[in-house]
């Protein structure tokens, strides 16, 4: 039962890792346009080189 | 570009916007963020062509499309103004409409759904980690790390409940404030009292805590209440922001200068300007100047109508063809305009607030969950022989096991997909209610102009004429900004008739245009002045030399008019049209399109009467509509329906808004309402039988934390999967 002092920090750290990462994406609008990305994905402008960065953003 | 100067910043907003906004410690940007409406947008290649079509575009310096909320948004210099945008979408093939970027409302509501949004995913997070404690300890363990295991759970409840729980602790604590009683006080109590057991139990390495319950709880009625949110939400912010027809602003004259003034510092006896092509600002008499005046928006008619020296104008109408100055009688809260907000306002005030499903099923059931949960304590305390601990968890089982989890999501979800479905066919919902007192509706009453029609003519025996007539008629209608003669050129080039040489053209405001063709003087314009005998359809008339024509015209149908008229009156609806304009233009529409009930030179206050007439004999009536004259009549019907090119003053009034050209979402609409309430009742009924079952199970002290957690969670999957089920 020793191994329990490690998983359960190691879960619980995951756990937040994960929540972090949500709050992350939700603070960069990234459920804003749920369909709209879905489909920029056929788009083949940036096939060959990605996008410039735009200054905002 | 003269627009640039009349109006005020892209922003207006901005300045009344708040400083403490998280965004302000960004500098100050001084280009303009537009924002347009495009209905039309569907697929990636609709992103591409839009985003760098506008990418080309002098002044715009980015453009990005969200195809979610079919919406444009636009980074531009100062001087790109929303109609220079729209012509362009226009070009490529999309309708556009300006909507208000700066409204506070928008950021508001952003932040407010990015904030459920939080809450949601905090409490999903502690939910699912305290599930993979909770998941041991079903599975046998006990003693101490049984204990443990309780007390990480409570580590990470508490706060979790703590900050996940504050709408409901919220909403609890101002119904309580105000003496209601609503779902969110018996939620409060369930939460804090099953926290505070579970904890005491944990410390007392009792067997039964229900830690991960009350996240799972707060988890799913915080999707509820998003989904429910977000419905509302992007509802109401897209129709508020379609951005008013109307600028508050005229042009004052004073001793000949020109000066522009808010509409509401104008008094009456003062003189203001009006230019073709401008809304007349106030009520007054026409001191100067011969035009004609389109009344369409106020009365519905389609047909111009002429004003001279004397003649009375009113506010909402357009000045079409010359400069006409106009005499203030009644400006601000005197014009016609107001009576008829107030009128509205009437309206409204009159219609009694809908109870909706959701909340008549939660008033029934919100004071059973207490009552239970006590009358458990009671009888438990009772027949234990005073054993405090064991009454008071059977009393929290119980609580927790009828709290409305699948009751929450019940209603939302439905009301998500059904106007998710809507949306994408072109129709927006402002008001959750409206489905359901859609799918309630018996009788459609339509308007005319602009509604079932385009409230733009077109013209209809072009192929009637000499070619001569043909080519001096599109050289007259090119030179005048009359509606009619704008359609008939268009019709004429779009035929590829080429204008003949007509020499010293020029417009007789009021009248018509006039110049001379090989030694003839031509005219194009009003019967009488042109010479020639009135038609009984709308008409405009040529006259070379002696010889007359008569270019006659119809008004367009709207698209899908015909079918959803079909569509309705399949479904048994009785099917009205009362409209504003003269007899026979009504009568002509009405027989088009196979609706035998019909009524012309209707007043706005007959169009109103017409409803409550008929909501005395119990019908309920759907009002479609799109004028001003019609606001009254939408604000008093059951539900209501506005296409987006109508005023904002009757998009404001109505329930749902038309995003398209096409009138056909409104057939579709009224059918998926229909099955959206069946499956509301539905998801009633079911997440009512899992209480009939598992209630005595808990009231019976059989009830164990994975009990509660298996039956919250399969309820609210299956009323969700239930919900997804609309077709």
């Amino acid at each position: 039962m020793e191994v329990l002092a490690i998983l359960i920090p190691v879960s619980l750290f995951l756990g937040f890792l994960g929540l972090a990462a949500f709050l992350w994406t939700l603070r960069k609008g990234m459920y804003d346009d749920p369909e709209g990305d879905g489909q920029r994905i056929l788009d083949t402008r940036y096939d060959d080189k990605p996008k410039p960065v735009e200054r905002d953003e | 570009m003269s627009l640039a100067t009349v109006r005020p910043s892209a922003c207006p907003a901005c300045e009344a916007a708040p400083a403490a906004e998280a965004l302000a410690a960004r500098a100050p940007q001084p280009d303009a963020r537009l924002l347009v409406s495009v209905p039309g947008v569907h697929c990636a290649g609709c992103i591409s062509s839009i985003e760098q079509d506008l990418a080309r575009m002098e002044g715009v310096n980015s453009a990005r499309l969200n195809l979610t909320l079919k919406r444009l948004s636009i980074d531009a210099r100062a001087g790109i103004e929303p109609q220079d945008i729209i012509a362009r979408l226009e070009r490529l093939g999309y309708d556009a409409y300006e909507m208000d970027a700066g409204t506070i409302s928008m950021t508001e509501t952003q932040r407010q759904g990015r904030d459920l949004l939080m809450r949601v995913g905090v409490s999903g997070f502690a939910m699912m980690n305290i599930m993979l404690l909770s998941v041991a300890v079903w599975a046998g363990a006990d003693g101490p790390t049984r204990d443990l295991f309780h007390l990480i759970s409570a580590l990470i409840a508490i706060p979790t409940v703590a900050f996940a729980g504050q709408p409901f602790f919220r909403n609890a604590w101002k119904a309580l404030r105000a003496g209601r009683m609503d779902m969110d006080g018996p939620i409060s109590v369930a939460i804090i009292l099953t926290l505070f057991i579970s904890l005491y139990e944990s410390l007392l390495s009792g067997a039964h805590a229900y830690f991960e319950a009350v996240v799972m709880l707060i988890f799913f009625l915080l999707v509820g209440r998003y989904l429910d949110f977000r419905a509302r939400a992007a509802a109401r912010s897209a129709a508020q922001e379609l951005a008013a027809l109307e600028v508050p602003r005229a042009i004052r004259l004073e001793d000949g200068q020109e000066s522009t003034v808010n509409v509401t510092d104008l008094a009456a006896g003062e003189v203001v300007l009006v230019r073709p092509g401008g809304r007349i600002p106030v009520d007054g008499v026409v001191l100067e100047g011969q035009s004609e005046i389109d009344r369409a928006l106020l009365t519905g008619e389609t047909l111009p109508v002429y004003a001279a020296t004397g003649h009375a104008v009113s506010a909402g109408e357009v000045n079409l063809t010359g400069p006409l100055q106009v005499r203030v009688t009644a400006a601000g809260k005197d014009s016609s305009l107001h009576r008829m907000a107030d009128l509205v306002a009437n309206a409204e005030s009159a219609r009694t607030r809908y109870t909706t499903i959701a909340q008549r099923a939660a008033a029934a059931y919100a004071p059973t969950i207490p009552i239970l949960s006590f009358a458990a304590f009671i009888v438990w305390y009772w027949i234990s022989g005073g054993d405090l601990r064991l009454a008071l968890n059977i009393a929290v089982a119980s609580l927790i096991i009828t709290c409305p989890c699948a009751l929450g999501l019940a209603v939302p979800a439905v009301v998500t997909a059904a106007s998710g479905k809507l949306f994408r066919k072109g129709l927006l919902i402002k008001d959750g209610s409206a489905l359901e007192r859609l799918a309630e509706v018996d009788t459609v009453i339509f308007d005319k102009t602009g509604t079932l029609t385009m409230g733009t003519p077109v013209p209809t025996n072009l192929d009637q004429h000499p070619a001569e007539a043909v080519s001096v008629a599109l050289a007259l209608a090119e030179a005048s900004s009359h509606p009619l003669a704008q359609a008939l050129a268009l019709a004429l080039r779009d035929q590829g008739a080429t204008p003949a040489a007509v020499e010293a053209i020029t417009e007789q405001a009021g009248y018509g245009v006039e110049g001379d063709w090989q030694g003839r003087r031509v005219r194009l314009g009003r019967a009488p002045w042109v010479g020639a005998e009135p038609h009984s359809m709308t008409a405009a008339y040529l006259a070379i030399g002696d010889t007359t024509h008569a270019f006659t015209f119809t008004d367009q149908l709207r698209p899908g008019a015909v079918e959803v008229v079909q569509a309705l009156q399949a479904q048994g609806k009785s099917v009205r049209l009362i409209s504003g304009d003269v007899l026979a233009a009504v009568q002509d529409l009405a027989a088009r399109l196979g609706i035998s009930d019909w009524q012309a030179e209707a007043l706005p206050q007959d169009k109103a009467q017409a409803i409550s007439d008929l909501h005395g004999q119990g019908h309920k009536v759907l009002m479609v509509g799109d004028g001003l004259n019609d606001t009254v009549a939408l604000s008093a019907a059951h539900v209501s329906i506005s296409p987006a090119s109508a005023l904002d003053a009757a998009r404001a009034a109505s329930d749902m808004v038309l995003l398209g050209r096409d009138l056909s979402p409104v057939a579709e609409a009224v059918r998926m309402s229909k099955t959206a309430l069946k499956r509301i009742r539905e998801n009633l009924w079911q997440s009512a039988i899992y209480n009939v079952i598992f209630v005595p199970i808990a009231l019976f002290g059989f009830a164990t934390p994975l009990w509660a957690a298996f039956v919250m969670s399969i309820s609210s999957i299956s009323v969700t999967l239930n919900a997804l089920r609309l077709k």
